[in-house]
């Protein structure tokens, strides 16, 4: 169940961004105005230090939606998880 | 009967017998002509640096999606009659299996090039990290121009 009032968005942090971040997962209420993933990172970036750092925007951070790979223009909305990751190296 | 698998995906922490999931792959199916398979393993060597270990790193939940969106685009692309794809995370020592990819077809044009789509899908949009254990340190491995370019072909 979500509480519908309020806009919130679970954020996921893997592999060196976890690291980098010290976190894995945390719950957030940005402003209104982020309504897109590229939104989201820049007013995570706007937390300074670290955050700054990984998610510049020079940096290679992939973004997905709800377990859908993202683009900056990618809508957010309350309730959805959105992680950060960098480019992915399995296989 | 049918031959089909149950589960065409599998992330797990423990080894895979690759000749017992061939096996698997085409049993009971005589219209399956060709099989195709890929393994992919852990080299001692990376980037110049000697690797000792690795640690291999999901997103439970995408990577599994991720995977079965892969084996369902290779389906529509080409003929095929099955495929599957076993991934292993966590711990993993040089000369140890990683990843292996599983094409069943009538004929082996098809199995061959559905096998290779999904491993170079696979390398750029299945969310897997890999993290090595160096004389120098751990290191999380960089994503490979390489490999975005042979996804890029499939276009």
């Amino acid at each position: 169940m979500r509480d519908a009032s309020v806009a919130t968005f679970t954020l996921v942090y893997l592999a060196r961004l976890r690291e980098s971040l010290g976190t894995g997962i945390e719950r957030v209420g940005p402003p209104p105005n982020v309504a897109t993933a590229g939104e989201l990172r820049a007013w995570l970036a706007a937390r300074g230090g670290a955050w700054a750092t990984e998610l510049a925007p020079g940096r290679a951070v992939r973004v997905a939606v709800n377990h859908e790979l993202a683009e900056a223009d990618t809508p957010v909305r309350a309730g959805d998880e959105i992680a950060f990751f960098p480019p992915v190296t399995g296989g | 009967m049918t031959g089909s698998r149950v589960t065409r995906v599998r992330i797990q922490t423990e080894d895979f017998d690759v000749g017992a999931e061939l096996a698997a792959l085409r049993r009971g199916n005589a219209a399956i002509g060709a099989v195709a398979a890929f393994v992919g393993t852990v080299r001692d060597l990376n980037d110049a640096a000697t690797v000792a270990a690795m640690t291999l790193e999901h997103y439970p939940g995408m990577t599994e999606k991720s995977l079965r969106a892969i084996l369902d685009e290779a389906s529509t692309r080409w003929t095929i009659i099955d495929s599957f794809v076993i991934h292993r995370v966590g711990p993993l020592r040089p000369t140890d299996q990683i990843v292996l990819v599983g094409v069943a077809a009538a004929h082996r044009g098809e199995a061959f090039a559905a096998c290779e789509f999904i491993v170079d899908y696979l390398k750029t949009r299945a969310p897997f990290w890999k993290k090595e254990q160096t004389p120098d340190g751990p290191r999380w491995v960089d994503a490979r121009a390489s490999d975005d370019a042979a996804a890029q072909r499939w276009r």
